[in-house]
């Protein structure tokens, strides 16, 4: 078995590490060329307001795929992140006349709670990821409606603006929030127990038991997690637009976390966490779509590059897998 | 000799509980439409139970039947194919553009569209072999922005002339039943006999159930698989195409999140997502369940639309634990 696996390897070294190298790195490459394009060909792209403009707006999908790629590590899916941010900014607006604090509490609580529905569909009850999170994606979204009686809410709160448009030395507090949030995703993957479990799942989720690994305990948490990070991205997304709108906050946005952390290099068959890829992958999202617009092609030219842009790197990765 | 005499007694007992699960499982979804629809009729009388509000139903249930039929059949072989809804506007979009040069093109252009991309999706999947759920979120992406190029980015809003003989396909009808009805029954009927008495529907379930085995029992995978994903982009493309009919035009932004409702109609109809075993029976089920519930609500006039969602949500999650429980029984 291993001798068959390893034979071809050795007939051409030189080739497959260029290949896999490329499969590796692919998504950083990508992240340069398409700097690299911008600096010389879009004007005004280097000033600090652009690149100040490009994090913020990628803040959102950032945060949300890297609870995500947990989720993805483990071999499971969650659709119902957009739903969850629905949830969080209705709570937040609902919750705001007891004070920031305990709106914010009450909104990441919210999240946290339809994470432990999720995780306890997947974990306990053994239904598939894919159709348990479809459920809360079309129960969560009529939900948030329901709170917020299907209006939007605006959403005045010194405190929230101060999280939605404060800087800190230049820096936006929501990317130093989202920054703060990778690295501690970072730590977990790579420096836990609970960061290999989760890989020992997402590789094979029945030898992980027979090994000791605490599967349920383990999936109950990552869903919880994802959710609550969902939230989180709500919460920001509400303090930036000062406005509550539960039938648009997060529309869609589980199709662009996946992307993101798809292209970063992340298996959709689980088994890998690649923290530093998803990052990339979600700003490389973000910089098509910035660029294109900026060079007057219009939205529809924007989904169809991503589209491309997708499965050629799914393509580079299969050929890794092959080799 | 009694313990194996026990043994027999136990797998014959099991074997009862395995049919009877397996029978549920399937016509699970067909009992609770016909209670829902029942006990909608006695609590709301002529105003649910009406012919006029039945075949509402039905006309409302035809394009996502269309729809599912064919993800009943991916799902089957083991597969998803998420660009179901962006293709219905496509193909909704291109059905109206095409319309101004007559009502061949309005009906040829859409399909072939529709079915080409759907043949990216089966190469893709089943040549490259990537994963169903990346390829199809893709072209998801894909479609939506075709549709978009073609209407201005959603500006223009193609109008089909009302003597344009494809109208026809929306909104004529025949002895009293709408056509796009008539469709969805025939695609339900062709799906039955494909699935349960052709070599193509069995080998379709012999894939998603074991691909391995299905490889080594000689069966063309990836031919089998390019077809699945064909089919499912071409009945989405009729779907688009009978839209545009019953609505005179082609809007890019109709469709969203269609997908996931024909993924919920196939699932509550009691086709495994795991690949291997479904019935389109079962999807027709689910189909008028999700229409029905949404009826019932609309005919609460106090409750609002959302609470809609929130019972299609309660209500999935109801019917996959059920499942669970019953496949559980199965392998028993």
């Amino acid at each position: 078995m291993t001798a068959t696996e390893t034979a071809p390897a050795a007939q051409a070294p030189g080739r497959r590490r260029l290949l896999d190298l490329v499969a590796e790195n692919g998504v950083y490459v990508g992240l340069l060329l398409l700097i690299a394009f911008n600096l010389l060909f879009t004007r005004r792209f280097g000033e600090i307001d652009n690149i100040r403009l490009q994090f913020v707006q990628v803040v959102p999908v950032a945060i949300i795929a890297l609870g995500m790629a947990l989720v993805i590590g483990t071999r499971g899916i969650d659709l119902s992140v957009g739903s969850v941010m629905a949830i969080a900014s209705a709570l937040l607006a609902l919750y705001l006349g007891y004070g920031p604090v305990v709106a914010i509490a009450v909104a990441l609580l919210g999240g946290a709670v339809v994470g432990l529905v999720n995780g306890v569909l997947v974990s306990v009850a053994g239904v598939q990821p894919i159709v348990a999170t479809l459920a809360l994606l079309v129960g969560g979204r009529g939900l948030a409606l329901v709170l917020a009686r299907g209006r939007l809410t605006e959403v005045f709160d010194p405190t929230l603006a101060t999280i939605g448009s404060a800087r800190v030395f230049e820096v936006p507090i929501v990317v130093l929030i989202a920054l703060a949030v990778a690295v501690v995703i970072g730590i977990l993957v790579s420096r836990t127990t609970f960061g290999r479990y989760l890989v020992a799942i997402g590789g094979n989720a029945e030898a992980s038991v027979l090994a000791g690994v605490p599967v349920r305990r383990t999936l109950l948490t990552v869903y919880i997690l994802c959710a609550a990070l969902a939230a989180l991205a709500g919460v920001i997304q509400t303090a930036r637009l000062s406005a509550s709108d539960p039938s648009f906050v997060g529309n869609l946005i589980e199709l662009s976390a996946i992307t993101a952390v798809v292209v970063g290099g992340t298996p959709l068959s689980g088994g890998r966490i690649r923290i530093m890829g998803t990052l990339a992958g979600a700003m490389l999202m973000q910089l098509i779509a910035a660029t294109l617009i900026t060079h007057n092609l219009p939205d529809s030219a924007t989904r169809m590059v991503q589209a491309v842009i997708i499965v050629a790197a799914v393509l580079i990765q299969r050929q890794r897998g092959a080799a | 000799m009694t313990a194996m005499a026990t043994a027999g007694d136990v797998g014959r007992a099991s074997g009862r509980r395995e049919r009877v699960a397996a029978r549920l499982q399937q016509g699970g979804a067909l009992v609770v439409v016909v209670v829902v629809t029942l006990v909608a009729s006695l609590l709301f009388g002529g105003r649910f139970a009406s012919v006029d509000n039945l075949l509402g139903i039905l006309e409302a249930s035809s394009f996502l039947g269309i729809v599912a039929v064919g993800m009943t059949f991916v799902i089957i072989g083991g597969g998803i194919d998420l660009s179901v809804g962006s293709l219905l506007a496509l193909s909704a979009v291109l059905a109206a553009f095409g319309s101004q040069f007559g009502s061949v093109v309005a009906v040829a252009l859409p399909l072939g569209v529709c079915g080409l991309i759907g043949l990216v999706n089966g190469l893709l999947i089943a040549r490259a072999r990537l994963a169903p759920f990346i390829v199809t979120l893709a072209t998801l992406l894909f479609a939506r922005g075709l549709a978009f190029a073609v209407s201005d980015e959603g500006n223009t809003i193609f109008r089909i002339d009302p003597d344009q003989a494809v109208i026809a396909l929306g909104q004529g009808s025949i002895a009293g039943i709408r056509i796009p009805i008539l469709l969805a029954g025939l695609a339900f009927v062709a799906g039955w006999v494909v699935l349960n008495r052709a070599r193509y529907g069995t080998a379709v379930a012999a894939i998603g159930g074991n691909e391995e085995a299905a490889r080594l029992m000689g069966l063309p995978i990836a031919r089998v698989k390019a077809a699945m994903y064909v089919t499912s982009g071409l009945l989405a493309g009729l779907a688009g195409l009978l839209v545009a009919a019953r609505s005179s035009s082609g809007q890019s932004t109709i469709g969203v999140g269609l997908e996931l409702q024909a993924i919920a109609a196939v699932v509550i109809g009691g086709t495994l997502l795991t690949g291997g075993f479904g019935s389109i029976a079962g999807t027709l089920a689910g189909v008028l369940l999700l229409n029905v519930i949404n009826n019932v609500i609309n005919q609460v006039g106090t409750l609002s639309s959302y609470f809609q969602q929130v019972v299609s949500g309660v209500f999935l999650i109801v019917v996959v634990l059920v499942q669970r429980y019953l496949t559980r029984e199965q392998r028993l």
